[in-house]
């Protein structure tokens, strides 16, 4: 140790140097976190609890299914602005297909969850074929597209529903996949947990999933090394809508509803955990795990709040705040690895 | 104007620098592409930069202009002290620029763009009579043929080229710098530019001017400064300075050093273009040969379709006429993967737009175009040892430095972006290699490397295509040149024939000037 602090006149290694190095090498994530976990442990006392942080767990696997598909549109350099309406119009049509089929057969409860599972992720994935085939093959910005489809789609979800909750699907689908428990742990968070896996592996370990960095670090150099650019934009549509598709279920079984106005927030709070997450803007960087830790915390500060009576008008501030700090944090990092290159 | 332009230069001439640079260096992140340069303009001179690309001129001129202030050092102007804190500044002290990158508006007109930014106005309203009477004398004066009202998109590039010169011809001229102004004028328009630059001499301004071409040197040049790797070399007399001596002082190398002797012999033919044309008219009706292990080189100026020919052939560009036979296969309009697949690989010229994927790993930069193969893949799955270890040799290889693969692209200079670049082609089997500017803003020292490898590909029996705007790059490398003028192939070289002369005579299109 001592040679080499001879042979390099090196940067003092005191606590700034450290944390600096955390904060390039991890982003502004691991930080935030701390000091959630200090401001609102001080501010109540129900806050560091087992009960209170599972509860954070079982509120925030909505938000992270949304946000690992989101995950998908940002590392190609797109956004889907679109989730939150994937989630109502999966829950509405989710909700009607299943009480349509109870009321048809109210013996064949398994059927009925199936039917309406399967007709509310696949209105929710339609969704996502229209903003695939609107980026990928019309070259529509995503801003635009999906922007509109979350329109289109909300007012079908208004449409059909009238804005009133769908009620009639069978107690056992709320039972099990609102409330369920397997070894002691929530359903939900069983389901979160396997889709989190899934997603790394898929990300990290195929070649498919590399080529989602790819074609968001550089379209055209992805191009000219071969790789089908607008399979992978389109594919990259289609996963973020179903695993909005897949929360909206869950949070159709959670509210025993179907829903128009689900997910309402699902945009801006999906981004909002992937950049805080370190996923870049501007594509081709991000990784799964922080993503999982970035919905963690949003719903965590969400939580802290309420315990600390903080109103929700105020919460929407905080978000926001929040989001705008993550990003310009990301462009300090930025400006350090630039800094440091040889 | 033309009183200004007198009362500003007459009385100078002969006397101490316009313009003057005293250790003046600039440092980028990661590289430091100015290194205590010291640089005089003298009123009435014409004093040429020459430098490989690269070599800190574009830099210096862009420190002159204002685009950029020096890190360390100082620029004077008439013997004083002077910060150029912007280009507007700049032209307030009558300095002007013209690029290669065009600072045009597409949108405006002509005349809206020569007074960009200097607007005449009656009543706080612009006056357009007086804007177009001030547009049409310049262009008179300079003797482009443009129309003032015309929209500059509208334009091609010959005569946006004059646009840009004819912004910098303003009023209060005293410093003029041009960047290579000729690269797309013909002959005629390139006489008018220099007949321009004598008269604006004579009334005692200064012009710095960039310029490969040997002819150029010898017509405008008074004083030649040649820069290599940011540094100053030597100031020479441009009527006396030999070319030899030139190339030299550039690379810092005798050119049998720089550029290795390649056994070339010809073999099978790889790849055979016959009269390909692209739908935006870049190529028309090209024709061309390749065999294995032989060297061919495309030529000619920027957009003149010598890049776009190859990319049609790749799979890059659409394509509305002709063939491409890649190993006696008809390949015309098939997709990127399945040109790759066939051993046919084009690395493109711009690193950063097109080349490379700046925030990720050397690793993942390298694998991409393989990731569909053994080793790097089994099935759909990613085979990550397999991955690591062949990126690392392929890394040694290319002798990249620092051998950090993980390390992001971005983080690597320019010269070890470019063999990563390299080590892209070397992931599968190829046997057509076509390298778009494979020496663009590197040193010398990964010049001659590149240069060996490319040796080492073509005497183990494969094909390379260089396409290249580096004169010496053509000259001795290939054993058979294209040159294009306009989407078309003008002339074929082999051999002997190849000759800087014989080079830009075709360059240029003789009917038109």
């Amino acid at each position: 140790m001592a040679s080499r602090e001879i042979d390099l006149p090196a940067p003092k290694r005191d606590l700034s140097y450290w944390l600096k190095a955390t904060f390039i090498r991890l982003g502004v994530l691991p930080f935030l976190l701390v000091i959630a976990l200090i401001v609102f442990t001080l501010l109540s006392d129900n806050f560091l609890t087992v009960r209170n942080l599972s509860n954070v767990a079982r509120q925030s696997v909505y938000l992270m299914i949304v946000s690992l598909g989101q995950m998908f549109a940002l590392l190609t350099g797109g956004f889907d602005l679109s989730v939150g309406t994937i989630l109502a119009i999966t829950s509405v049509v989710g909700a009607m297909a299943m009480a349509a089929a109870f009321a048809m057969w109210p013996d064949a409860v398994p059927l009925a969850i199936a039917l309406g599972v399967l007709a509310g992720i696949g209105a929710g994935v339609l969704i996502g074929v229209c903003n695939g085939v609107g980026v990928a093959v019309f070259g529509v910005s995503p801003f635009i597209m999906t922007l509109g489809m979350a329109s289109v789609g909300f007012g079908i979800a208004l449409y059909l529903t009238g804005g009133v909750p769908v009620y009639g699907m069978p107690r056992e689908y709320g039972e099990i996949f609102g409330f369920g428990n397997l070894l002691g742990i929530h359903l939900p968070i069983w389901i979160a947990a396997v889709l989190a896996v899934l997603t790394y592996l898929f990300v990290n370990r195929t070649r498919q999933g590399r080529y989602f960095y790819a074609v968001g670090g550089n379209i055209k150099a992805a191009r000219l090394s071969g790789i089908n650019t607008r399979l992978t934009l389109f594919v990259t549509y289609i996963l973020s809508a179903l695993l909005a598709a897949i929360a909206g279920m869950l949070l159709t079984a959670r509210l025993d509803t179907g829903e128009a106005n689900v997910g309402a927030s699902m945009p801006l709070e999906s981004i909002a955990a992937c950049v805080i997450a370190g996923v870049s803007l501007r594509g081709g960087v991000g990784r799964v795990e922080n993503v999982v830790l970035g919905a963690l915390f949003i719903v965590l500060v969400q939580n802290g709040m309420n315990l600390a009576r903080i109103g929700s008008y105020l919460q929407m501030v905080v978000l926001g705040a929040l989001l705008i700090l993550a990003v310009i944090a990301d462009q300090i990092r930025l400006r350090y690895i630039a800094g440091a290159r040889d | 104007m033309n009183e200004a332009d007198n009362i500003e230069g007459g009385p100078r001439a002969g006397a101490a620098p316009l313009l003057q640079t005293v250790g003046i260096s600039k440092q980028y992140p990661g590289v430091l592409a100015l290194d205590r340069v010291d640089f005089d303009l003298r009123p009435g001179e014409v004093h040429i930069l020459f430098g490989e690309n690269g070599a800190g001129k574009s830099t210096l001129i862009s420190i002159l202009a204002g685009v950029q202030l020096p890190t360390a050092g100082e620029v004077r102007f008439r013997g004083e002290r002077v910060v150029l804190e912007s280009v507007h500044h700049a032209r307030n002290l009558g300095i002007s620029a013209v690029f290669q990158e065009f600072s045009l508006v597409p949108q405006l007109t002509v005349e809206e763009n020569l007074f960009l930014g200097a607007e005449f106005t009656r009543h706080g309203m612009l006056d357009k009579r007086r804007l177009r009477r001030s547009a049409e004398a310049i262009i008179k004066r300079l003797g482009f043929p443009l129309a003032p009202s015309a929209q500059v998109e509208h334009l091609t590039r010959a005569e946006q080229q004059m646009v840009e010169i004819a912004k910098a011809f303003r009023a209060d001229l005293s410093v003029l710098i041009l960047d290579e102004p000729t690269a797309s004028l013909t002959d005629r328009e390139t006489e008018q530019l220099f007949a321009l630059i004598e008269q604006v001499t004579r009334d005692g301004v200064g012009v710095v001017y960039i310029t490969h071409r040997m002819q150029e040197i010898r017509r405008i040049g008074d004083r030649i400064t040649v820069l290599r790797d940011g540094r100053y070399v030597a100031t020479l007399d441009a009527k006396t300075a030999s070319e030899d001596e030139l190339v030299r002082l550039m690379t810092g190398r005798v050119i049998s050093e720089l550029f290795p002797s390649i056994r070339q012999s010809a073999g099978d033919e790889v790849l055979k273009i016959e009269n390909l044309s692209t739908p935006n008219g870049a190529v028309l009706g090209a024709s061309l040969t390749v065999r294995r292990g032989e060297v061919v080189g495309l030529a000619g100026l920027v957009g003149s379709g010598k890049s776009e020919v190859m990319r049609a052939a790749f799979g890059a560009e659409p394509i509305s006429a002709g063939r491409v036979l890649l190993k006696g296969e008809d390949v015309t309009g098939q997709p990127v993967r399945a040109l790759l697949n066939r051993g046919m690989f084009y690395l493109p010229a711009d690193r950063r737009d097109e080349g490379l994927i700046m925030m990720r790993s050397c690793r993942e930069n390298i694998s991409l175009p393989s990731l569909d193969r053994r080793p790097f893949s089994f099935g759909p799955i990613l085979e990550r040892v397999a991955e690591i270890r062949e990126t690392g040799t392929l890394a040694d290889r290319v002798n990249l430095q620092p051998r950090r693969i993980e390390r992001i692209v971005e983080l690597f200079s320019g010269g070890n972006q470019q063999k990563v670049m390299l080590a892209k082609c070397l992931t599968r089997p190829v046997d057509l290699f076509v390298l778009d500017e494979p020496t663009v803003g590197v040193d010398v020292g990964t010049r001659a490397a590149i240069y060996a490898f490319i040796r080492d590909l073509c005497e183990a029996g494969a094909a390379v295509v260089i396409v290249s705007s580096d004169l010496p790059e053509v000259l001795h490398l290939p054993r058979r040149v294209y040159v294009f003028y306009r989407g078309r192939i003008q002339a074929t070289l082999e051999g002997e024939q190849i000759t800087e002369e014989n080079l830009l005579r075709h360059f240029f299109d003789r009917e038109a000037a």
